[in-house]
């Protein structure tokens, strides 16, 4: 039972520092309406980028937030390819995601590197406090989580923040309205890169490995905890509870991943498929629900019953 | 004010769709002028508003307001001059803000937008005054969803957006077409008193000949990228549809159109 507990404290854990990138895909997907494949790059370019600069000896927060900026750096890329170049915007995201493949392995000098035995974050909390680390990756994970959707809500109540909700919602209307679309988008996708470079940072961080293939799945990933929190929220909440509601989905998608694992009901490979297929059933539901409530279904009722 | 000189446009050059929208168009705009724009589809009338607008960049000729060359600046950059509200009350509206996130940034067109709340509590104020011109109730409703509104709603609320901000110029691309006859004529009501009130310069299309007479001091007539027919003050004053009909048949040696334009 013990054991049991452990393991889901462990999931929740991983569900709040995969949460980051849950938000960062929130504002491409949900608030700017681009589906940016980039995440699966950035994930792994912060991994990267985090892993080289603490084998080198750097803070690891200050690695922490290179890879923000690493990842910011990845957004900026799509959104010029986008924007400037008119490359469609899912085009602009495998390119840039393909593109970082390279990159990264550049960085790390391998495809993986081991943080074991180094200063990470984590490692960071357990010496200070003097916990174990799964209550270490937990305030860890809290504090960093909180900041960020303080950080977040504060931002898209401003001007600009505003702007880039507006954009994603009716482009017209912002260029009319004076809006530089492009620079709105741009700035929206390296905030949401930069989320996710951050979030594959911390996880490397956790799991004291980076890999170049870690960001493989990640935007269906961050798309799942997104539609597993909808499911708990109503669409009058405001914007902070809706950022709490899918780091929720992200901590709930981690536990069940985590119960499946130890009831070997599956193997972890099968996770993928699972995911891929509950993010199938979220996005299609509305067309199915249509689908019954569809005019020719009653006609078709009604012609038989003439 | 706005002097439109020798304006031309042709899109997809080179293709079999080619079509030329615009064919050496000239007309100056004084300030305060309200000048309606009819003509047939595919006459060019949008494409010049949209050639104002900075949405589409002209092949030829110059567009210059107040002595400033704009021909070049692209549209987010005129929007500074130009309130706009477009046929489809979808588009000028952001479904998924607030009513008053939305004046919010009307408020702000053509500024720059930094780090400052997107709304402040003053601001508040002005927009609840600004909606009750409106008279539609919307005053109450400040922070429902634009999305819950009905479309003759949304076109009124884009039509104060775009002078909520005073523009130099107000250009309305048929924007009581899509909305029913009743609510098309409250929404026109309303266009004529707020750009009374404000005393702001507009271009007005509409496919409604009796409005194109009606309302303004001017009246523009367009056929295949040419303005056709101009008439202003008394002589447009006693314009009749009819005579309207012959003008486009003498000048563009056919019928008038469309059927909807006789019917309106």
């Amino acid at each position: 039972m013990a054991q049991l507990l452990q393991s889901i404290l462990g999931g929740a854990n991983q569900g709040l520092l995969w949460a980051l990138l849950a938000l960062g895909v929130f504002i491409s997907f949900r608030i700017l309406n681009f589906a940016d494949l980039t995440a699966e790059g950035s994930f792994a370019l912060g991994g990267a980028v985090v892993a080289s600069l603490i084998t080198k000896g750097l803070e690891p927060a200050l690695s922490s937030l290179i890879a923000f900026l690493a990842g910011t750096l990845a957004g900026l890329c799509t959104g010029i390819l986008n924007t400037k170049l008119k490359i469609p915007a899912i085009l602009s995201g495998i390119l840039t995601m393909i593109g970082l493949y390279s990159i990264n392995i550049r960085i790390m000098g391998t495809s993986n590197t081991s943080l074991l035995r180094l200063t990470t974050v984590i490692t960071y909390f357990e010496n200070l406090f003097k916990i174990p680390k799964i209550y270490a990756t937990l305030i860890l994970g809290v504090l960093v989580v909180g900041i960020i959707i303080a950080v977040l809500y504060w931002f898209f109540g401003t001007e600009v923040g505003s702007a880039i909700r507006a954009t994603g919602d009716n482009e017209n209307m912002c260029r009319a309205l004076g809006i530089n679309t492009d620079n709105t988008k741009i700035l929206a996708l390296m905030i949401s890169n930069g989320l996710i470079a951050l979030s594959g940072a911390m996880v490397a961080q956790q799991q004291s490995f980076s890999d170049v293939n870690m960001g493989i799945g990640a935007i269906v990933i961050g798309l799942a905890s997104i539609i597993i929190g909808e499911t708990f929220m109503s669409q009058k909440f405001p914007f902070w509870a809706k950022m709490i509601f899918i780091v929720l989905g992200s901590v709930i998608y981690r536990v069940l991943i985590t119960l499946i694992i130890y009831a070997n009901i599956m193997e972890p490979y099968d996770i993928k498929l699972l995911t891929a297929v509950l993010v199938i059933i979220a996005l299609a539901l509305p067309r199915i629900k249509s689908l019954f409530k569809n005019n020719n279904f009653k006609r078709v009722k009604n012609n038989n019953r003439g | 004010m706005l002097s439109i000189n020798n304006i031309s446009k042709t899109f997809n050059i080179g293709t079999i769709n080619e079509k030329q929208a615009l064919d050496g168009v000239n007309l100056f705009v004084n300030e305060g002028d309200f000048i309606t724009v009819i003509g047939g589809n595919g006459a060019g009338k949008s494409t010049l508003l949209n050639i104002i607008a900075g949405v589409y960049m002209a092949d030829d000729g110059e567009l210059i307001l107040d002595g400033d060359n704009i021909t070049k600046k692209p549209e987010y950059k005129r929007a500074q001059y130009f309130g706009r509200v477009f046929q489809d009350p979808l588009m000028g509206t952001a479904a998924s803000m607030e009513i008053q996130e939305n004046l919010a940034l009307a408020y702000r067109r053509g500024q720059f937008r930094g780090l400052n709340w997107a709304i402040t509590p003053k601001e508040k104020q002005l927009y609840e005054e600004q909606l009750k011109r409106l008279g539609l109730g919307l005053e109450s409703r400040m922070t429902t969803k634009v999305g819950l509104l009905s479309g003759g709603q949304r076109q009124a609320l884009a039509l104060l957006m775009a002078i909520l901000k005073k523009p130099k110029m107000l250009l309305l691309d048929e924007h009581t077409a899509a909305l029913d006859p009743n609510t098309a004529q409250i929404v026109q009501h309303l266009t004529l008193e707020l750009t009374q009130e404000s005393k702001i310069t507009t271009l007005m299309i509409t496919h409604n000949m009796k409005d194109a007479i009606k309302y303004g001091n001017r009246l523009i007539m367009m056929h295949e990228g040419k303005i056709i027919y101009e008439a202003e003050g008394a002589e447009k004053q006693s314009l009749k549809v009819e005579d309207l009909l012959k003008k486009f048949e003498q000048s563009a040696g056919g019928y008038f159109a469309t059927d909807r334009m006789l019917l309106a």
